[in-house]
């Protein structure tokens, strides 16, 4: 048994806020770069060109990329052998968000309640946190923040199993279409098929936390993949929903086992700026 | 496609904008407010209760954005825009009062495309996401009201040649449709 202070999950969760939204993740932003050249707009690959260099920028300044730095979204992969001490796990995880984002000037977005004050609470707490039981005694922790122009264009559906692969990609490129611009394109299309309701949405989110040329290990998920891709690159959207063939840099899907009588797929879209920063204890 | 940059100056008459098309590229000089979610509901609520506005609308263009905390030594904080379609619904009666332009990123209602066609006004898209880039053409920053709502509140911004695109025009074109249309293989 390994024991972990919790004081140490704080600032490692605080220095991955930062560097989140600082510094866009290499192999997305060699991506970006990379699509310039096959944008068949002349629009769109001045759009894309923008994209670049404001995350170059960002980068050499330590500035947010986006200003929306977002709902702070937190996985955390806990080895089944390690005990936490010091206090408790998810208290010290909101105090590491609370500290990478009023000392790293990131924008606080979160409102305590929903629906009738909506006040904000000044330090982007709560973090959104998941946590995956895992065999050994590492700790993987995984800071994805994510702005709402692109979450509020996920969608989920419960298919049937009649709808069949069809099915699932008429939804997929259905959901992307129809975002449009509203999520800042080129997109990371985040799917998750299989499961239950609540399973699919998880599985979408976490499908973001892949890097970008990574695929499902299992080749026809693989192919499916590749497929939806093409398709959602021939919608038009393109660069910033200008019009173009770039509307998407990746599709990722996860997939698990589901009822006899279900076919749940859900779609998470994240923009551009796909923010994402990792560290293991 | 090398398209002519057109060069404007806010506030904008209703005659600088009148020739302004889908499509153009443009970079806008002068004064513009900023204001968002929250910062529409109060504008509304007020003028439903027949208050004073804390600015005059007139000519003036808002900028859809609730910018990150400024850093020791920078103008601003990064800057982009927000998603517009979330302010559809506050957005014609503000039209109405005169207001020239805006600038977001998205999607707007049928009623915000006739709204710009009635009383003349613009809609401007500038890349969402290019936010530390954007705030490089901002210059000087002034809280203006609510400062209560934290990145929500009206600020008054001094640019200088801020990089946008026409979205939809004082006709009713909407480039994101032409745009779309232009590239679409399905």
């Amino acid at each position: 048994m390994r024991e972990i202070n919790v004081q140490q999950v704080t600032d490692v969760v605080s220095k991955l806020c930062m560097d989140s939204c600082y510094y866009l993740p290499e192999e997305l932003l060699a991506k970006l770069r990379d699509s310039i050249a096959t944008e068949e707009s002349p629009l769109g690959q001045e759009v894309l060109q923008t994209i670049v260099s404001n995350a170059e920028l960002a980068r050499k300044k330590a500035v947010p990329i986006c200003q929306d730095t977002g709902l702070t979204v937190v996985f955390l992969e806990i080895g089944q052998d390690i005990h936490f001490v010091g206090g408790d796990l998810y208290t010290a995880v909101n105090a590491g968000v609370a500290a990478g984002y009023v000392n790293g000037y990131l924008r606080k977005s979160s409102v305590d309640d929903p629906l009738f004050l909506r006040k904000n609470t000044n330090d982007n707490t709560p973090a959104i946190i998941h946590t995956i039981i895992v065999p050994g005694e590492k700790l993987k922790i995984t800071v994805s923040p994510k702005g709402c122009g692109s979450e509020n264009m996920g969608a989920l559906k419960m298919l049937k199993p009649a709808d069949g692969v069809e099915g699932v990609i008429k939804f997929v490129v259905d959901t992307v279409r129809s975002a449009g611009p509203n999520p800042c394109p080129p997109v990371t299309v985040g799917v998750g098929i299989g499961g239950n309701m609540e399973k699919a949405a998880l599985m979408a989110k976490y499908s973001l936390c892949r890097k970008v040329g990574e695929h499902n290990p299992h080749p026809q998920y693989a192919e499916l993949e590749e497929k939806i891709l093409e398709l959602v690159n021939k919608t038009g959207v393109g660069p910033s929903g200008l019009g173009g063939s770039t509307t998407a840099l990746a599709v990722n899907i996860e997939y698990a086992p589901t009822h006899i009588g279900g076919l749940p797929v859900a779609v998470n879209l994240n923009c551009h700026a796909a923010r994402r920063a990792e560290a293991e204890l | 496609m090398e398209k002519e940059i057109k060069y404007l100056q806010a506030p904008l008459t209703k005659e600088a904008v009148a020739g302004l098309r889908a499509g153009d590229v443009v970079r806008i000089s002068g004064v513009i407010y900023t204001a968002r979610d929250a910062a529409h509901k109060r504008l509304t609520e007020a003028l439903a209760r027949g208050e004073q506005l804390p600015l005059d609308l007139r000519d003036n263009v808002i900028y859809y954005v609730g910018p990150s905390p400024t850093k020791p030594g920078e103008v601003v904080g990064s800057a982009g825009p927000t998603t517009s379609g979330r302010m559809d619904k506050y957005t014609p009666t503000l039209i109405a009062q005169g207001m020239r332009g805006m600038i977001g990123k998205g999607s707007r209602s049928q009623e915000v495309i006739e709204a710009c066609q009635q009383y003349g006004a613009v809609y401007f898209v500038a890349v969402g996401g290019a936010a530390a880039l954007i705030s490089q053409s901002i210059k000087g920053e002034e809280m203006i009201a609510y400062e209560d709502l934290g990145p929500e509140a009206i600020r008054r911004y001094e640019v200088e040649n801020f990089p946008a695109i026409v979205c939809i025009d004082t006709l009713g074109n909407d480039f994101y449709k032409i745009g779309q249309k232009k590239y679409k293989k399905e």
